[in-house]
């Protein structure tokens, strides 16, 4: 097998959160937003992310590309870790790692065509193109991804919220990047655009033999696009493991109750399900939970729980928790 | 009699680019203690029909038709009329709870001023019913959590205290707007949990709106499926979903990843929604629809009923559809 194109190791990100009535010699409290998150991604592979809003998952994201300040590692194919680069020598990296946004408007600058926006990666990272090659290669990168060439010179106002997406992935695909990284890519549009903007981000993958990183809050989008998922809560990695594992067979309880919480557009199946409460909310990130984050809105919560963090252990399916194992539909205590 | 009729509503705007027709023509009735979905994209004009029925159209808004609420017509009725059947006959919960609720006040004073407009209580029994009512959403320590501000409740947890407002005045009918979208899929689940188990509990009528055919198969006894201001499909929810009878319906449910089946890739449906400001004179849906034959661009069959309780607004038989 070939090398992995990126290795996160121990990755951390905190903030420094100051409050109301501080004095300036007071020690900021630190907000852990990531908390020592490792995986790898091969070459051509799609990993998922997901997790309740306020589990880190845009925070890791940006993290990867130095959008936040981070510590740990992330190492690229050729060795290099990324953290600790100066912006110039970023740069080479900026062409190979891509990313697309949730807010499709949003993230386009409205003061200039789509043909401009499409166009400033390409000339940032390719400064020697003439126009007329540039041009060239917006209409083709803009056919690509299912819009008409002589868009060209409209303003993102003009398209509807699914065909702003598209001009985004063409924006993020423009530079040939062998990552691509979707934060929420689909939430903000309706399901039938969602199914256009899916299926063209696999087709495009296939294509181009793309890595993704896909965060999404949605399991089943995300059970559909990606080969392996992790699930995060707190920060933390619960659990990574193929797709049809962790759908099939979970093995955290978390993961458990996240997954029959999804509501099934099937009245008999929704009917029949066994959903596990999750009482109370995430806890506060300033003040996480000793032991395993989890423990607290845990069914299996133990002693142990509260005194030693789990560690992430297995080998394809890997799990943290002190107590994993299926689900047993007796644990379940009556709605 | 059936608790609402609702009869050929219609709901336009007047903007500076044009007239927008966001309900073009609904008829729908609700039977006491019945629930019934009303599923669409956005733009399929679902909320409006909502607002129009409570009489919170924007200023902009103009609504024709008839909605008869336990027989007393509320359609654009004075205030003197439709203000003692809101929260009283008919109450609301929306989407967003932040913005739904007034940030300056403590969670008591804006619950208990609707015990003090409508039922006349004094404020420190208007307060002790709050309370009551927000243990019934299960709010953890509701005692002393109702003198909190909004700000200090997470999402889930305003969401209740909306809920809680909403119900204190025990309405026949529940309107919920889209109640989880801003909700993450666990909150979501106890959200849902709770207005199932308050439903079943007060024997409330409710209409939930909603984007998600999930939360709908787990909730509704009745669907209704709109797009472009029309209704496509009316149907219980149990055989709607095993053999949807509208293309609209079928291209929905075969769009959705499910979390629960090994996945194909998704069948889209082309193009967008239809622009409300030049509203299609035919069916609104004919222009993404495999199955439109030409007759579709300039009438569209009116809804029938084409099975026990089902009815649908199509041209094309269902025959001919398979």
């Amino acid at each position: 097998m070939s090398a992995p194109l990126l290795q996160v190791e121990d990755l951390h990100v905190s903030f420094d959160i100051r409050r109301e009535g501080d004095m300036p010699w007071t020690k900021p409290l630190k907000l852990h937003a990531v908390n020592g998150v490792s995986f790898t991604l091969n070459p051509g592979e799609t990993l998922g992310i997901v997790g309740e809003s306020g589990c880190g998952k845009s925070t890791l994201a940006r993290a990867l590309i130095q959008l936040v300040p981070a510590a740990g590692k992330v190492v690229w194919q050729d060795g290099t870790n990324l953290l600790g680069l100066s912006p110039h020598e970023m740069l080479k990296y900026r062409r190979e790692v891509q990313m697309v946004f949730q807010d499709p408007l949003a993230s386009l600058n409205p003061r200039m065509t789509v043909g401009q926006i499409i166009a400033e990666p390409l000339t940032t990272h390719h400064p020697g193109l003439s126009k007329d090659e540039v041009k060239a290669r917006v209409q083709a990168m803009m056919e690509k991804v299912g819009l008409l060439a002589n868009q060209i010179n409209r303003y993102p106002h003009e398209f509807s919220g699914g065909q702003c997406q598209r001009i985004g992935i063409a924006r993020a695909l423009i530079v040939e990047p062998k990552l691509l990284i979707c934060d929420e890519p689909v939430s903000a549009l309706d399901v039938s655009i969602q199914a256009q903007v899916i299926n063209l981000l696999m087709k495009l993958q296939r294509e181009l033999g793309l890595a993704m990183i896909f965060i999404a809050h949605d399991l089943s989008v995300v059970k559909h696009i990606s080969d392996r998922v992790m699930v995060l809560y707190l920060g933390r990695a619960m659990e990574i493991a193929g797709s049809a594992d962790l759908y099939g067979k979970p093995d955290h309880p978390y993961t458990q109750a996240l997954l029959s919480s999804v509501p099934i557009p099937d009245p008999a199946a929704e009917r029949a399900k066994v959903t596990i409460p999750l009482d109370g909310d995430l806890p506060s990130p300033l003040a996480p939970p000793s032991g395993c984050v989890f423990r607290t809105r845990c069914l299996r919560a133990a002693p142990r729980c509260a005194a030693d963090v789990p560690p992430l252990l297995g080998g394809n399916h890997q799990v943290a928790c002190h107590f994993p194992g299926p689900l047993m539909a007796q644990a379940v205590p009556a709605a | 009699m059936a608790l609402l009729d609702v009869k050929d509503l219609r709901v336009a705007f007047k903007t500076a680019d044009g007239v927008v027709n966001a309900v073009n023509g609904i008829n729908l009735s609700l039977q006491r203690g019945q629930t019934l979905g009303i599923v669409g994209e956005s733009g399929s004009g679902k909320s409006q029909l909502a607002f129009a029925i409570m009489g919170l159209l924007a200023r902009n808004g103009t609504a024709t038709g008839s909605v008869a609420f336990d027989g007393l017509q509320i359609l654009n009725a004075r205030a003197e009329v439709i203000n003692p059947i809101r929260a009283n006959g008919i109450a609301m919960i929306f989407q967003d709870p932040m913005t739904s609720m007034n940030p300056y006040l403590r969670v008591s004073d804006q619950m208990a001023e609707v015990l003090v407009h409508h039922k006349g209580m004094s404020m420190t029994d208007a307060v002790a019913e709050c309370v009551r009512m927000l243990d019934a959403v299960r709010i953890p320590d509701a005692k002393s959590r109702v003198r909190l501000y909004p700000h200090e409740f997470s999402g889930g947890m305003r969401q209740r205290v909306m809920i809680a407002m909403a119900l204190l005045c025990k309405p026949d009918l529940l309107i919920a707007d889209e109640p989880t979208t801003a909700l993450d899929v666990t909150v979501q689940a106890q959200i849902m949990r709770l207005l199932r188990d308050l439903q079943r509990d007060l024997g409330m009528a409710t209409i939930l709106i909603t984007h998600d055919l999930g939360v709908v198969a787990g909730f509704c006894e009745e669907v209704i499926v709109m797009y472009g201001g029309q209704v496509m499909e009316q149907s219980p929810v149990d055989p709607l979903f095993a053999a949807p009878s509208h293309p609209y319906t079928r291209g929905l449910l075969r769009a959705i990843p499910r979390v629960d089946q090994l996945g194909e890739e998704l069948a889209s449906i082309p193009g967008t929604p239809p622009n409300m400001m030049r509203a299609p004179k035919g069916c609104p849906f004919a222009p993404r629809c495999e199955a439109a034959v030409a007759a579709c661009t300039d009438q569209l069959n009116a809804l029938t009923e084409f099975a026990p309780s089902r009815k649908r607004a199509c041209n094309r038989t269902v025959e001919e559809l398979e």
